[in-house]
């Protein structure tokens, strides 16, 4: 026994086999009682909305409920529009152009998730000091183009993914 | 362990108790020695078994007529407060004793902190009870989800975005926590499930805290070890079961009085509103016991920072017990941690109207400040003032007066009376 303390024999082997296939195992079980918690198939089938955009005057802004969160679907005028483009990108603690932010010959529609980047609340319209939005729970600004410029939000709201079905139709998600 | 030499008087007794001692636990339980100079402060022990017990046959109660579907939740609360027999009296107990709870779980925390009771040898003792102090806290939040109004439904937005600051993981885990794209029905099915969950985890981890107190015994307001049993200590029943009796219903009559005369008092009447998920309300606040930690979050102007200085808050007190370099346990022997305790006091408070209050102006510089001097308090003052503080003589026993003047036992005793 003394001389060979330290050798490997086939206890070792079967102890470490053992292990590794219980571990495999255990996840393996854990896996779909975690994976349970995400969103489900129903939930993803509900993951586009189409909208009808034929009423929407210049300078009206709409709301519609897409997988839960609010998506406010703005038609600008031509000075928020040029207003949004004359921002110098130094003062964006996110800094994006306003063209990248809505679709190429479609400029006067911004489409974004009308949801806080801090912590989720709906901001309102034309509130706070950008003449944009201001979310009402811990104080962000937003300007024209939906993008942070003063407060706890880290990021822009977010763009979701859209496309124009036709003139009239716009189709998220 | 004089509990080892118990023997049941009677044959049955003695029968079951070779199987199964539960017969020598209730004798240690009933004989378990404890020091003769507690003060009211310590009644809250038993106060709070009481609030869980209250919570837990509530809650069980509502669960039997409650809907947990985000189209019939808020119904079924009123269907509750509407027609349920004694309905509106179990949902404003159950409502109000989770304020109350959280009421007697903070004296019973600052009373801790006052006497040092988490100091060595209880450090486990603290840490379990931090334990269950955070299951409150989700237990509590989860609850504040289920009747689908719109503090609900806001609060539950607010907190479970808390997780998206986490870098990289943050999303998926936040639409994880939801089941769905938004707080929707899947989260509050599983916040209900949860909810249900949380109270027995609760109950487990005070037999834990209960089991780990009765190995080194009560500390006491004078702080020192003490021998068990001798002359410093009286047998738990009846001394301190009927102290903690009475306690315990002058507690009671301060909790009806919210039932019966105030039940909405401290909540918030917009959850009166069914949940919009278009409409944020103009002032969303927690629950009062958790507008300390609210102030800290929105006192930072980072998304990730607030998150951890809020997280950090809690977490902190896990390191308590070694953040205190003072060997002397009671407040009443060390002047100066005195003075800093009551500052403390007045910091948490100050932060908790804070949070309160709109985000803006000099709301927003008190939290700050408030914020800072929270942290200050534990990494530095508590570190500093152990190493530094001439303490108080200190008494030898609870019945000896100490040295043989014994003025400081009589200031110890006075103080006492005074809370």
């Amino acid at each position: 026994m003394s001389q060979k303390e330290k050798k490997t024999n086939r206890r070792d082997f079967l102890y470490t086999a053992s292990y590794t296939v219980g571990a495999v195992g255990l996840g393996a079980v854990i896996w779909p009682l975690i994976d349970q918690m995400n969103p489900d198939k129903a939930q993803k089938a509900l993951a586009t909305t189409e909208v009808d955009i034929t009423n929407i005057e210049p300078g009206k802004e709409i709301t519609v409920l897409w997988r839960g969160k609010p998506v406010f679907l703005k038609r600008r005028t031509p000075e928020e529009i040029a207003e949004a483009r004359s921002v110098k990108m130094d003062d964006l603690p996110d800094p994006q152009r306003d063209e990248e932010r809505v679709k190429e010959g479609k400029d006067e529609w911004l489409v974004m998730l009308g949801v806080c980047t801090h912590l989720g609340c709906v901001p309102l319209k034309n509130k706070g000091d950008y003449k944009g939005w201001f979310c009402p729970c811990h104080g962000s600004h937003y300007d024209v183009s939906g993008r942070i410029r003063k407060g706890p939000a880290p990021k822009n709201m977010e763009i979701p993914k859209f496309e124009f079905v036709d003139n009239n139709t716009i189709k998220i998600g | 362990m004089s509990d080892k030499e118990y023997q049941p008087k009677s044959k049955a007794g003695k029968w079951f108790n070779d199987r199964l001692p539960l017969l020598t636990l209730g004798a240690h339980l009933t004989d378990y020695p404890t020091p003769k100079n507690l003060n009211y402060w310590w009644t809250f022990g038993g106060i709070l078994t009481f609030c869980l017990l209250t919570q837990i046959i509530t809650g069980i109660v509502l669960a039997m007529h409650y809907v947990a579907h985000a189209d019939l939740a808020f119904a079924s609360v009123e269907h509750i407060m509407r027609d349920v027999n004694y309905g509106w009296l179990i949902r404003y107990i159950h409502s109000n004793g989770a304020s109350m709870f959280f009421l007697a779980v903070y004296i019973h925390i600052f009373r801790s902190l006052f006497y040092g009771s988490y100091k060595s040898p209880r450090e486990v003792i603290w840490i379990i009870g931090l334990l269950i102090y955070l299951l409150m806290m989700a237990a509590a939040f989860m609850g504040y989800v289920l009747p689908w109004g719109q503090m609900s439904f806001w609060g539950a937005t607010v907190i479970t975005n808390l997780f998206s600051a986490i870098p990289l993981v943050g999303d998926s885990i936040t639409t994880w926590l939801w089941g769905a794209y938004s707080v929707d029905n899947p989260t509050l099915n599983r916040f209900f499930s949860l909810h249900y969950l949380i109270p027995f985890l609760i109950l487990g981890l005070v037999v834990l805290h209960i089991w780990a107190l009765h190995v080194p015994g009560n500390n006491n307001p004078v702080g020192i070890d003490i021998k068990k049993p001798s002359k410093d200590t009286v047998p738990f029943h009846p001394y301190i079961t009927i102290k903690d009796t009475f306690a315990l219903l002058m507690f009671m009559i301060i909790f009806a009085g919210f039932v019966f005369f105030s039940p909405n008092v401290l909540g918030h009447s917009d959850n009166y509103i069914p949940a919009n998920p278009l409409v944020t309300p103009a002032h969303i606040v927690p629950e009062w016991y958790l507008l300390p930690f609210y102030a800290i979050l929105r006192s930072v102007p980072d998304k990730l920072g607030g998150v951890i200085l809020m997280f950090g808050a809690i977490f902190i007190l896990f390191v308590l017990p070694w953040l205190d370099t003072s060997k002397v346990r009671s407040a009443v022997f060390r002047p100066i941690y005195r003075q800093f305790y009551w500052i403390f006091v007045v910091d948490v408070l100050l932060l908790g109207y804070m949070g309160a209050m709109p985000a803006e102006g000099i709301y927003l510089v008190l939290a700050r400040v408030g914020t800072i001097y929270y942290f200050l308090h534990f990494l530095v003052v508590l570190p500093v003032v152990g190493l530094l503080e001439k303490t108080d003589p200190i008494p030898l026993s609870i019945s000896e007066p100490v040295l043989s003047g014994g003025a400081k036992l009589s200031m110890a005793k006075k103080d006492n009376e005074k809370f």
